[in-house]
């Protein structure tokens, strides 16, 4: 029965048969593409998915076979009744390949086997097989082939080229000319998608290196991007560069915060400490990549000066539930007058309990100050925090005056107790003269400000990678990040803080419970499941 | 099914008890004067000023080596952090400083520490080392005041490991 309504059946499609599976497959894809859909991998190096096609690495070679055809223009039939195949005489590059109707292909020949061995070879003949000081050792395609596909020996005995070795291309990329395989991926990237044409390949031959353009730097806002793309240890990243062995990382899916687009990304880190932030692939918000700035802006995390323990200003305690105490006694004591400081770096869930404390402390404002800097036009956005959408759908006000409005609501004496959520109000505008006359100040937050200095009672909190909970992006997407490690010394997440502030029932935090009873009361989340938002996140509408 | 195995019958001489014994006083007797006139090879060592010779291919504590010309032959690839069973071993790499006589091996550690609290002589980090930058030497008897004087940092680890030939050379010509 034909389906009306399928997106799919408007696409022409081609039927092929990819090591005896058949697949049905969108016209244009390529034979990589096609056995990925019927389950198979074929090696390759220089084809990417977001990337125009090179086909210079020939590691994709398969071989190909289109059905014979009669003199009548139909194809021939074998006894059983299924066309026979005509096979190419030479094996064919599978990325620039275009999967035909009534194609076959086969991965696993004699001839392809020996295709990939013979390519590997060839590649490893200049490389300087120095795996044991090079970053990419652990994700190296290069290895990772070498040990699937490749012969496992060396017949080469002359000489090997000499190519430049550690070469800084620009302030974030170190390049080693000699494991280039001369994919020529950073190029088309740089060309692309950054739309900064740096990269070439310079001389011929064996001799050929990569290298930026005279008097040019690699140094834009997406370079590292190139680190990734890189299927070889060619390219590092000289801020990871010798930090890390790639195989002591833990990856967790988290979400970069440093603005307000929310790419996608793999938190590694070792122990408590953050080595290095990835993009991770989704199509609707970040693709592949993600900016060099948000992706070496994890450093705070590290920071030495993080705070560790809660403190009551007036007694000198560090005890959690004197602090937790203290915090709840200044709310009662100040209810009705009650100002609210948060931030985009609070999640929903946070936003959402924020929202009830200020319910249950008659809070006269809410606000939560706006953050902005140059955005471009890949990826960047002017507004530098992750969640300003779910600040304005849990009502908060958002802007560049809050400050302004807290200082008015203080001079009108409305205010006598600050809530400072990861934000500092003196950073916001607010005379830290007129802040130190308040009768309570409670900051939950992960590095020190002149608020945290002034607080009456300081409860440390956690950065995003260290707990779960869901992020707004600027295209109403819903996304979800993950804890990598639990935060430093005796810090919690927000939500266990916020959690206690209103009741103090110190049970364990069920975070699934929190968001349920947020989309829950909020119209704008109906129904929303919180599993299936691990992987790419799902929009909003409001 | 049981099987009864019958006492034996003892003779009269074994009865008696006596020449059972007297022929044991007569083995320590002797033994005794043999040893004291060091009339044969004696099996005892005075330890501790005396110390057992290790066997060929004993595995004692892991070392860290330097080649013939001093270099020191790790390049902090980890890879004997990663193997370790018990994970004993903690190295912190870092680039190596442009000025440096090996400036292109790149890479060295930074700090490298074994903690000898944890090792169980396994001999994996020996055998994973792609450098062969790590042995496990003949010092086998450790003693420390301390937990801290256990876990032997890279100084350490480099004097008790002495310099080894290496055979393959494969940074001369980087
Ligand atoms: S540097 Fe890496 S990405 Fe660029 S051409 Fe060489 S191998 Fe390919
Ligand atoms: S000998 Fe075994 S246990 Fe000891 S440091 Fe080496 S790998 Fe670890
Ligand atoms: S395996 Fe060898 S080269 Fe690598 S860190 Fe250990 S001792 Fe150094
Ligand atoms: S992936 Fe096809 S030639 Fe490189």
């Amino acid at each position: 029965m034909a389906d009306p309504v399928s997106k799919t059946s408007a696409v022409e499609r081609v039927n092929l048969t990819v090591d005896g599976r058949a697949v049905s497959v969108p016209k244009g894809w390529n034979l990589i593409q096609a056995a990925r859909k019927a389950g198979f991998h074929v090696p390759h190096y220089c084809y990417h998915e977001k990337l125009s096609v090179g086909g210079n690495c020939r590691m994709c070679l398969v071989e190909v076979g289109l059905p014979r055809m009669g003199p009548d223009r139909k194809p021939v039939l074998k006894a059983d009744g299924t066309p026979e195949i005509g096979w190419l005489p030479r094996p064919q590059i599978g990325c620039a390949t275009q999967a035909g109707e009534g194609m076959s292909v086969r991965l696993n020949s004699q001839l392809v086997k020996e295709c990939r061995r013979s390519v590997l070879e060839f590649l490893l003949i200049n490389h300087p097989l120095d795996c044991p000081i090079c970053d990419q050792a652990g994700e190296c395609k290069l290895q990772e082939y070498a040990f699937q596909y490749g012969g496992g020996e060396s017949r080469f005995v002359e000489e090997k080229e000499r190519k430049p070795k550690k070469v800084e291309l620009g302030p974030r990329v170190t390049l080693d000319d000699e494991r280039c395989i001369l994919c020529t991926r950073c190029v088309r990237f740089c060309r692309e998608i950054a739309r900064d044409d740096v990269l070439g390949i310079f001389n011929r031959g064996s001799h050929s290196y990569i290298s930026c353009y005279p008097g040019r730097k690699l140094e834009n806002n997406y370079s590292l991007n190139t680190v990734d793309l890189c299927p070889v240890g060619a390219l590092t990243s000289t801020d990871f560069r010798f930090k890390m062995r790639v195989w002591f990382l833990k990856e967790t899916s988290s979400l970069c915060a440093s603005c307000a687009r929310g790419c996608n990304i793999t938190v590694g880190s070792r122990e408590g400490v953050v080595h290095r932030f990835k993009p991770r692939c989704n199509d609707a918000v970040n693709s592949h990549w993600m900016c060099d700035e948000g992706r070496l802006n994890y450093k705070w995390i590290n920071d030495e000066r993080r705070l560790k323990k809660p403190l009551i200003r007036a007694s000198g305690s560090a005890k959690w539930d004197e602090a937790l105490a203290a915090a709840r006694d200044a709310l009662v004591r100040n209810r009705g007058r009650v100002a609210i400081l948060a931030s985009g770096q609070c999640s929903c869930e946070e936003l959402f309990l924020l929202k009830k404390l200020a319910e249950t402390y008659g809070a006269v404002v809410k606000l939560a100050p706006a953050h902005e800097g140059p955005g471009d036009n890949l990826l960047v956005e002017t507004d530098k925090t992750p969640n300003m959408n779910g600040v304005r759908l849990m009502g908060f006000e958002a802007g560049r005056e809050v400050g302004a409005k807290l200082s008015d609501a203080m001079a009108k004496g409305e205010v006598a107790a600050l809530v400072a959520v990861r934000e500092c109000a003196v950073a916001a505008g607010v005379d830290a003269g007129a802040l130190k006359k308040m009768d309570a100040i409670l900051a939950i937050d992960v590095l020190p400000s002149p608020t945290v200095e002034m607080a009456s009672v300081v409860l440390p909190g956690a950065a995003h990678v260290e707990k779960t909970g869901t992020f707004i992006n600027f295209q109403r997407r819903l996304q979800r990040f993950h804890p990598a490690f639990a935060p430093p010394g005796e810090a919690r997440t927000d939500l266990w803080i916020l959690g206690q502030l209103p009741g103090g029932d110190s049970k364990p935090l069920d975070y699934e419970k929190v968001f349920n009873r947020m989309c829950g009361e909020t119209p704008a989340f109906q129904a929303l499941p919180w599993e299936p938002l691990t992987e790419k996140g799902v929009e909003v509408e409001w | 099914m049981a099987i009864i195995t019958p006492r034996p019958q003892l003779t009269l001489a074994e009865r008696l008890y006596l020449p059972a014994i007297v022929s044991g006083m007569w083995l320590t007797i002797r033994h005794f004067f043999v040893n004291l006139l060091g009339l044969k090879k004696k099996f005892t060592l005075e330890y501790p000023d005396e110390k057992c010779p290790p066997p060929p291919g004993c595995r004692g504590a892991p070392t860290l080596v330097r080649d013939e010309d001093g270099r020191e032959k790790c390049v902090a690839c980890q890879l004997c952090e990663f193997v370790c069973p018990p994970r004993a071993i903690r190295v912190t790499p870092e680039a190596l400083p442009p000025g440096s006589r090996h400036a292109k091996i790149e890479k060295r550690p930074a700090a490298f520490e074994i903690n000898m609290l944890r090792c169980i002589y396994c001999g994996f980090c020996q055998e994973v080392c792609p450098e062969e930058a790590i042995f496990l030497r003949e010092k086998t008897i450790l003693t420390g005041a301390s937990r801290r004087e256990l876990v032997h940092d890279k100084q350490r680890l480099l004097a008790l490991g002495g310099s080894r030939p290496d055979s393959v050379k494969k940074w001369k010509d980087k």
